[in-house]
């Protein structure tokens, strides 16, 4: 029984430590933490490609945020960091993808297809009138022929 | 009767562009590293940590940089190629043994063969970082001026050589 006791408490004696080991970078500075957070959010991870770097807990996720912390705590802009980044990675690992000549299309496509379903929608809306201005010219003798047409019993 | 073909003509234009997004791989994410300097580094190396290697070591000749560990499953696939080309002494390889323990890495190139003329030891993966690397294994052939050529993602296949080897010859100036 003693014995037992003595190795529950073995046990259990190192275990608040490696917890307070594991958790300790983000207790170390909290601001720094959210900042580290706020600019993984901007960066791809390349390994399961629709989540951020810090979503993911691939392993090259946690190195690169580690690159990010490091950088930080050197003093780099966010900027700075971002541009490293994607000189190292390709302007893929950017969430938010820059505007420049090779991504307007990117960016302005949609507007543009926007614009394009607006004209046809006009194109369309203005055939319509026509055609019911056609339908308004009918004489007084064709609605009447129509109407007889209609109420005869097959 | 030319109404009848618009549906068509969307419904085809779609097929082709799913298509094509289909077909490419999105997993091979062009490095923008081509035609750039290689990253500096000084790294000690994997069978001797005293002794340090760095590309600047290499500047006036055509070499390939083989990213691999002894926990990357596809190395192994590609390993026997590399140790061909070494053998046939078509380009100098290097390794870069990245976020592996030092005795599996040497470990593994005793039991697998050992193609490197080098090989650097980045346990933490900085270099790696450095470098672009999200998987292992990758491959960057530089050359004599210390930029980057080439880059192969994933295994090299044997259907890679023949555009390396072009490549290598047209780099030596042969």
């Amino acid at each position: 029984m003693s014995k037992n006791l003595f190795l529950v408490l073995l046990l259990s004696l190192p275990l608040p430590l490696a917890h307070a080991g594991e958790a300790k970078p983000t207790a170390e500075d909290p601001v720094l933490e959210k900042h580290v957070m706020a600019l993984s959010h901007k960066l791809r991870c390349l390994v399961c490609q629709n989540q951020t770097i810090a979503d993911s807990n691939a392993e090259l996720a946690i190195d690169l945020r580690n690159q990010v912390r490091e950088k930080l705590k050197q003093g780099e802009s966010d900027e700075a960091i971002l541009s490293y980044m994607s000189s190292r990675y390709g302007d893929f690992i950017l969430f938010q993808p820059m505007v420049k000549s090779t991504t307007w299309l990117l960016w302005f496509g949609p507007l543009l297809l926007v614009l394009l379903g607006i004209c046809v929608l006009i194109f369309m809306l203005r055939q319509r009138r026509k055609l019911m201005q056609k339908v308004q010219n009918i004489s007084d003798e064709d609605h009447a022929r129509a109407a007889s047409l209609l109420s005869e019993k097959i | 009767m030319k109404r009848a073909f618009i549906p068509l003509v969307i419904f085809v234009s779609l097929v082709v562009f799913l298509w094509i997004g289909l077909s490419l791989n999105p997993r091979e994410v062009p490095s923008p590293l081509v035609g750039k300097p290689a990253p500096m580094f000084r790294l000690p190396q994997l069978h001797d940590a005293s002794q340090t290697i760095s590309p600047e070591d290499l500047l006036g000749k055509v070499w390939l940089l083989n990213v691999w560990a002894s926990w990357c499953e596809t190395c192994l696939q590609e390993h026997p190629l590399l140790v061909a080309m070494a053998q046939r002494n078509i380009v100098p390889i290097y390794g870069l043994n990245y976020k592996d323990k030092r005795e599996d890495g040497i470990a593994w190139l005793n039991n697998h063969g050992n193609p490197y003329v080098l090989a650097a030891y980045d346990r933490a993966g900085k270099v790696g970082i450095d470098w672009g690397v999200y998987g292992v294994p990758e491959s960057f052939l530089v050359d004599k001026a210390g930029i980057i050529r080439h880059k192969v993602i994933g295994a090299i296949k044997p259907s890679d050589m023949q555009q390396l080897m072009a490549l290598i010859k047209e780099l030596n100036g042969e």
